[in-house]
């Protein structure tokens, strides 16, 4: 298994230098991938890392899939979490709670990478308070229609599945049970009739990601696009964030990585005073210190992939998030004016690090979400 | 259509290569190995000749200690089908490696036996051609691309100042370089499925090798480049340097 993971990790590594490295600052300038790199990403088997073989993947163990997450984030973040949203909530989830049916219906093709996935939970009032969803879903015959606007979708012009999160109660149990009871999980051809994509967003980071609002006007899906249990949404939702969260915590732990090695290097050729940098103890000490939290970051990263759990994967996605933008704010102070210059690297990863304190709860959520599992027994 | 392509495991090309202080080893401690790349271009004519006949099998094969089964892993992730150790000492003397080859290769069978054009860690190219004396083969070598019909094989070579096609029949041994032959990743999936693919472990036969290393040494330093003019007026001479000296126009 070691030496497998090791060919596997070397495989994204290589694939990550010679496909993706080369492009990233253009990327970022134009604001796209090549489409070549999502062609290259499902022939290689990108896309079906946490897919059974059984269906077509590669049944890929959480170590694996993290380990390769991290390669291909160091070589370009946006793909990294392209494939991880892919994998988490599209993958995961029909995984977990689908019907055999379903399964052998999505599987097969979101292992290809034929079809791509994504989620759509975020609404403009159900940022952080997720249970606030308001988009609706209600039977109609035999099928359902959902009628709502998500925000800030991933992968949205990109995907073929959507896994969209809607209110079928809107007072469970009679105003017994909590708002979040009310939620279900729905399986959506993103070409069904209803489906609007709106303008792709520009963000500070992570430029060349399709993140955009998705309107679903009065779109109607067949009975059996509900996964999971009517009501129990919610809960599927934090579990695939779960996941998801390990996705993020890979994808930093890649961008501080890349931001090391870059500080690495120029503090070996940039002389000051007749010195190299890397002779300065001020300079010695910052990439001391930028080594070992990534170091740290990987190793709790590690764990929480050996042993899943909801504090762990907060734990890894928090403190992985916070070295990723501490390490990359120190690379570009290595390379002082340089770092904040676009001709060079390191400023760019400082803007892609920032999404990963954010998206997939925001660092606040992981700390109330760590802080509540230390009283849980 | 059976093909059998040797390998060899050698350095990482962008290692850094440390000299033992004996002086007459390199210091493996650490040390990151890959298939030679060469070979990974035969591996992947092998590969491609397969897929265009839509029959076949691809054998992988090397001599070498254990660690050395990690390039033939390697070589079944890229798609090979199957794969064999023959366990025995990597020498410096390209005969003995080419004796324990040819008598693991006498049996079996292959109707193409492919070569990396030479290994990147000792540059010697002579094993294959060795082989394919010792099996009384036909070899071409240097070979850009190459088609099989009808029992021969075609071969583009790369000559000085252009390229032959030349001919042979089946079995026959070639050596492949740079050409056609760009090494496909290893997918994911393949990386997968080489775990199930059946590599074989054989002792090699006794074979004495006759070349020992003396010494090793670092390269000297690269010579610091050279102005040759300036302006315009440099331009001719520029040009003659490069055709004459660099021979790169």
């Amino acid at each position: 298994m070691t030496e497998e993971r090791q060919q596997v990790r070397e495989l994204a590594r290589q694939f990550a230098e010679s496909e993706l490295r080369p492009h990233v600052e253009q990327w970022d300038r134009d604001r796209r991938l090549d489409p070549g790199v999502l062609e290259q990403l499902a022939e290689l088997g990108f896309f079906g890392m946490r897919v059974p073989e059984e269906y077509g993947g590669m049944g890929f163990d959480l170590g694996m899939y993290v380990a390769v997450l991290e390669e291909l984030a160091w070589g370009e973040p946006s793909v990294a979490l392209t494939v991880s949203i892919h994998s988490a909530f599209a993958v995961g989830l029909l995984l977990a709670h689908g019907t055999e049916a379903q399964k052998r219906e999505w599987l097969g093709r979101l292992a290809s990478g034929e079809v791509i996935g994504c989620f759509a939970l975020s609404e403009a009032g159900a940022g952080s308070d997720a249970a606030a969803v308001e988009t609706r879903a209600w039977r109609d015959g035999d099928g359902w229609v959902l009628s709502g606007e998500k925000k800030w979708v991933t992968n949205a012009r990109l995907a073929g599945l959507g896994l969209v999160v809607a209110r079928t109660a809107e007072d469970p149990a009679g105003g017994e049970q909590p708002k979040s009871r009310g939620l279900s999980v729905f399986l959506v051809p993103m070409d069904s009739p209803g489906v609007e994509i709106g303008e792709r967003k520009t963000t500070m980071g992570l430029r060349p990601i399709e993140v955009g609002d998705v309107r679903f006007r009065d779109v109607r899906v067949p009975g059996d696009a509900l996964l999971g249990e009517e009501g129990r949404g919610f809960a599927l939702a934090m579990e695939a964030l779960d996941v998801g969260r390990l996705g993020i915590a890979a994808q930093a732990v890649g961008i501080a990585q890349a931001a090391l090695e870059h500080a690495r290097s120029y503090a070996d050729e940039r002389e000051q005073f007749g010195r190299k940098l890397r002779e300065f103890e001020g300079i010695q000490f910052k990439l001391a210190d930028m080594a070992t939290r990534v170091a740290a970051a990987r190793a709790l990263l590690e764990a929480a992939s050996a042993e899943p759990s909801t504090s762990r994967s907060a734990m890894a996605k928090l403190f992985a998030s916070e070295t990723a933008m501490w390490v990359t704010t120190q690379a570009v102070q290595v390379f002082g004016g340089y770092g904040y210059m676009r001709d060079y690297p390191v400023e760019k990863l400082m803007r892609d690090a920032k999404a990963t304190e954010i998206y997939e709860g925001t660092n606040e959520i992981q700390r109330v979400v760590i802080a509540r599992g230390l009283y849980r027994s | 259509m059976k093909t059998v392509v040797c390998i060899k495991r050698v350095p990482d090309t962008e290692a850094r290569i440390r000299i033992l202080e004996d002086r007459n080893a390199i210091d493996t401690a650490g040390l990151k190995f890959i298939v030679s790349p060469y070979d990974e271009f035969a591996v992947e004519a092998a590969l491609r000749l397969k897929e265009s006949r839509g029959e076949g099998e691809v054998t992988v094969v090397t001599v070498g200690d254990p660690a050395a089964g990690e390039q033939l892993r390697s070589a079944l992730a890229m798609g090979a089908d199957r794969a064999v150790l023959v366990k025995g000492e990597s020498s410096v003397d390209g005969l003995a490696t080419a004796r324990a080859l040819a008598a693991e290769l006498k049996d079996m069978g292959a109707d193409l036996i492919l070569f990396g054009m030479k290994a990147v860690d000792d540059d010697q190219q002579q094993v294959g051609p060795m082989v394919a004396e010792l099996l009384g083969l036909p070899c071409v070598t240097v070979v850009t691309k190459f088609e099989v019909a009808d029992g021969r094989v075609v071969c583009h070579r790369e000559v000085e100042g252009g390229y032959e096609v030349v001919e042979a029949p089946l079995p026959a041994v070639l050596t492949i370089t740079k050409g056609e032959y760009e090494p496909r990743y290893a997918s994911l999936k393949g990386i997968m499925a080489a775990k199930k693919k059946p590599l074989e472990e054989k002792d090699a036969a006794s074979v004495e090798s006759r070349i020992g290393v003396q010494a090793m040494s670092y390269p000297s330093e690269r010579p610091a480049g050279r102005i040759v003019g300036e302006g315009p007026d440099a331009v001719p001479e520029l040009v003659r340097l490069l055709r004459e000296e660099a021979k790169v126009l």
